[in-house]
């Protein structure tokens, strides 16, 4: 299975490198910009899995590793079963 | 009294911590490497700082969950004492044992330096011997310090005086130029809910002798000790 997982800043936590981005990207002329937050992605190689099941193991990997729940949400993306 | 210095690939406090826990207080003090479960019968276990796993995903997050870990979480869950300095401060949060999270400075450098911090309650294995509204000297060095949690962890906090230490300016006062790394409420240290851990960013450990400049943080160390030889 191949899958994609992002993961990015709950709603509320200060983001010090998105502001300094966003605030690059109008010193560059982009003066549109109003905010902007950084996340990250992560793509992930498994074996086989159970249609049913990839989803929830998926979300498992992030609560128990990818993301800090008490910062970052998730999102997960199965891309090839 | 025995003590435990947990020694991760990317520790660089672990000497530091273990000269103050042998040569400064005396401890026998064992250096344990992340791969094994053995604490040596610690009373004390020191998380030391560093850039455990160059940092990778998240500070602490990798460290966290390596073997010597579980065995910290079972002495915390015995009442054993757990002091974690920087990155071990950013570790415990990662192992959930502390509450909340350290994210990027507010002002996106690694910021080495003095600070002054506030000693906000004297009711912990860790703060006796400093006193409440003691005030320290000490030194930082860290990218990632700038205390988060959310509004109700933070009610929590402030309602069962478990913040240990603020950053203040020389007079001893809150203020946000003092501040220096943007954590919520000027939180520099906190405590576990049983108030057996200590987590902090800034180093006691470095400043524990005249020789280095200042001992002023020889008094969290002298508060474990009492800690440790009166009620054990």
């Amino acid at each position: 299975m191949k899958a994609r997982v992002h993961v990015f800043l709950k709603e509320g936590v200060l983001d010090p490198q998105g502001k300094a981005v966003a605030s690059a990207l109008r010193t560059l002329g982009f003066e549109e910009v109003a905010a902007v937050r950084q996340g990250k992605f992560f793509d992930l190689e498994t074996g086989p899995l159970p249609a049913g099941e990839a989803e929830a193991r998926l979300q498992e990997y992030c609560r128990k590793l990818l993301a800090n729940p008490v910062i970052e949400n998730f999102r997960v993306e199965i891309l090839e079963p | 009294m025995k003590a435990a210095v947990v020694e991760f690939p990317g520790s660089n406090c672990d000497h530091d911590a273990y000269e103050w826990s042998s040569r400064l207080f005396g401890l026998d003090t064992a250096r344990v490497w992340y791969t094994s479960r053995d604490l040596a019968g610690a009373d004390l276990v020191i998380i030391p700082g560093g850039f455990s796993y160059g940092d990778y995903l998240r500070c602490g997050a990798m460290a966290a969950r390596s073997p010597v870990m579980e065995s910290v979480v079972e002495h915390a869950r015995r009442g054993g004492l757990v002091i974690g300095i920087c990155n071990g401060f950013q570790i415990l949060c990662e192992a959930g044992l502390l509450p909340g999270a350290l994210l990027r400075n507010r002002t996106l450098t690694f910021l080495c330096r003095e600070v002054c911090l506030r000693c906000e309650t004297a009711d912990s294995p860790f703060t006796r011997a400093v006193g409440k509204g003691g005030l320290l000297r000490l030194p930082i060095a860290h990218g990632d310090g700038n205390y988060f949690c959310d509004p109700e962890t933070l009610d929590a906090l402030r309602a069962e005086d478990r913040v240990a230490f603020r950053y203040v300016n020389p007079r001893g006062q809150t203020d946000e130029a003092w501040n220096v790394n943007g954590s919520l409420d000027a939180i520099a240290g906190i405590l576990s809910e049983d108030r057996r851990i200590l987590g902090m960013m800034p180093h006691p450990e470095r400043a524990s002798e005249a020789l280095l400049g200042s001992r002023d943080g020889a008094g969290v160390f002298e508060s474990m000790m009492a800690t440790m030889g009166g009620t054990g």
